[in-house]
């Protein structure tokens, strides 16, 4: 910007006139925006250090009354309760269960609609088929657990007689059409990464459309295509207030998708609406509770981040 | 790539083996189209739902009502308001912290170990599920700050939460802006702020609004770090107005008010036994879906306009 601002002023001696404190100015005001912008961007790494500073001093607090072995291996989780127990894997197997049950709907619905929208449809199709997907994510999380509470649930209980009004298989379907349009756009991205070259060489071959997707194209978006799986396993852990709503609230092992069992997410929920003092241990619990859904959802993304770094690089 | 007719070909004609793989397709293609049509049937149910369970409870006594303990009595006048206030906190944050960072992503950072690490930083705080938000605002803004549980508490917690939108829908406006903009700025004298406030930032308003939309409507659906910091479903009263009658005509009281906003009054009827809760739930819900997917559908718009005038 300096090189800039010299030709200018040399002009300014053979008749034009640029005030040299307006170019002060001028590079007291651009100086001052580089520093503003920095900080602007370095404020993202403040936030994830507060969040890592926040879970872990009140986690610490935790662990000084609970011992970590009882936190990962007892089986009950009743911190509000006389005789208290303290099992977080009775909640993350609640979460595992909701959200493998989300996997089993998205990860084949969002493959195929994937390959469909990379492979198949004309790019007329594609552009009228995507906003609709995002019409799904911008679906508040709150009003797709009214429909799994009070819609989904009712009509799955004809047809499945054990079904609890509170469960864990609706939720876990409803947050599988949630992930649903972040697993195509995700996996479509990777897809369509993968270099006209191949599959023309493909075609050129005799392979069909379907051969070409399954044994060239997604072979090529092999790692961008595991990332979508891994970032819609993310979401799926993180995502509160379906379960919340439709879930329970009661903290047991998560065997039976049939029956109702807290999650993670929806246990902090549970606690935070009630009147917890602070420091107390109730209190602490959901940070204990939050650790370790971060600390989850933290590998999943660094290993998507890691997965989808590698197929950029090899195109 | 080993020969893959070469095995069928024994046993079928080369034309039944074209048949056959056509149909294969075909069946595919159908199959895309079914996942499609099921998806929609989903979203469209959940509208219908929301209709006819909710559409008939919306009439100005549901919007100019306080909550109630008899649900008929019941309606949304503090919730809507404690979501409009904390909007306009969320965006007056958000938006500029978001643009400034995204700016500095993609036009002054240095390829540098600091800015990998803040770009590895944004992509995981895009991932960090938005209840953790919540409970970094407990720890840090109602117990660590003493702030409370107030309107710009909210505010900050949803800003910070839709941050990583606001901050990679600019770093792509920007991206797509040609080189040749910049030349021509630098070529007339201009330094690099002149260029960016005078050139590359107006240039890349729409795709900025478009991630300022789409980050808005998320932060108007989200309900559970709000839920976290501890906000309150039971809210009979409006916050202090920002306008007054007397000098300075602004007032800022609002910002420490207590609050509740539309998605957490809608858990809260949810959560009640009682169907004609239910009613008032589905009421706000749908008040709520209306203004999200219309503030998705202008963002979608809005997209749609800029690819057709790059062209």
């Amino acid at each position: 910007m300096v090189a800039a601002a010299s030709p200018v002023s040399r002009t300014g001696q053979r008749g034009l006139t640029v005030s040299p404190t307006f170019l002060a100015r001028r590079r007291v005001v651009d100086r001052t925006m580089r520093v503003v912008l920095f900080l602007s961007a370095a404020l993202s790494v403040l936030v994830t250090g507060s969040i890592v500073y926040v879970l872990l001093s009140e986690s610490v607090k935790f662990f000084t009354q609970v011992s970590i072995i009882d936190f990962l291996t007892d089986t009950q989780w009743t911190p509000v309760f006389q005789d208290k127990h303290f099992g977080i894997m009775t909640l993350v197997s609640g979460t595992l269960m909701s959200s493998l049950i989300a996997l089993v709907v998205a990860i084949p619905a969002g493959t195929v609609l994937a390959i469909y929208l990379s492979e198949f449809a004309r790019p007329q199709v594609r552009e009228a088929i995507k906003p609709f997907l995002e019409l799904i994510a911008g679906v508040p999380t709150v009003a797709f657990g009214y429909f799994a509470l009070l819609f989904l649930t009712p009509i799955f209980q004809i047809f499945i007689p054990g079904l609890a009004s509170f469960n864990l298989l609706v939720p876990g379907i409803v947050m599988g059409i949630m992930i649903l349009p972040y697993i195509v756009s995700v996996s479509e991205d990777a897809m369509r990464a993968v270099p006209a070259e191949l599959r023309e060489g493909a075609y050129a071959l005799g392979f069909t459309r379907l051969q070409t997707a399954t044994r060239v194209v997604i072979p090529g978006a092999f790692s961008g295509v595991t990332a979508a799986y891994i970032l819609g396993m993310s979401r799926a852990v993180g995502e509160t207030m379906v379960v919340a709503i439709a879930a329970g609230q009661q903290a047991k092992l998560a065997l039976n998708p049939l029956e109702g069992a807290a999650t993670i997410t929806a246990y902090i929920v549970q606690i935070s609406l009630g009147d917890v003092p602070h420091g107390s241990i109730a209190y602490l619990t959901i940070f204990a509770a939050g650790m370790t859904l971060f600390l989850m959802t933290f590998v999943f993304n660094i290993l998507a981040f890691w997965l989808r770094q590698k197929y950029r690089e090899v195109y | 790539m080993k020969p893959l007719a070469a095995q069928p070909s024994r046993r079928f004609s080369d034309a039944e083996i074209v048949t056959r793989a056509h149909r294969s397709d075909r069946n595919f293609a159908l199959l895309g189209l079914g996942v499609l049509i099921l998806t929609m049937i989903v979203l469209l149910s959940l509208i219908i739902d929301f209709m006819v369970d909710g559409l008939g409870r919306i009439d100005l006594d549901f919007l100019t009502s306080f909550p109630s303990r008899r649900a008929a009595d019941a309606g949304i006048l503090s919730a809507w308001v404690g979501t409009a206030l904390v909007m306009i906190v969320t965006t007056v944050l958000a938006v500029p912290l978001g643009v400034a960072a995204g700016l500095y992503l993609e036009e002054y950072a240095p390829r540098n170990w600091i800015t990998h690490l803040i770009e590895i930083n944004v992509t995981n705080l895009a991932g960090v599920p938005s209840i953790i938000y919540g409970l970094l605002a407990l720890g840090l803004f109602v117990q660590s700050f003493a702030m409370g549980q107030t309107i710009l508490v909210a505010g900050m917690t949803l800003a910070l939460l839709i941050l990583p939108i606001i901050i990679v829908a600019t770093r792509e406006a920007v991206r797509s802006i040609p080189l040749e903009v910049r030349e021509g700025a630098y070529a007339l004298g201009a330094d690099k702020w002149q260029t960016m406030s005078g050139y590359i930032l107006p240039t890349a308003r729409p795709g900025i609004l478009t991630g300022a939309i789409v980050g808005m409507s998320r932060a108007i659906g989200e309900t559970a770090p709000i839920i976290t910091i501890g906000a309150l479903t039971f809210i009979a009263f409006l916050p202090p107005p920002p306008v007054q009658e007397t000098f300075p005509f602004i007032n800022f009281d609002w910002l420490n008010s207590p609050f509740t906003v539309m998605p957490i009054q809608m858990f809260n009827w949810v959560s009640r036994p009682q169907a004609a809760f239910h009613v008032n739930a589905a009421a706000t819900g749908l008040i709520l879906l209306a203004m999200t997917l219309l503030m998705n559908a202008v963002a979608i718009w809005l997209r749609y306009k800029i690819r057709r005038s790059m062209r």
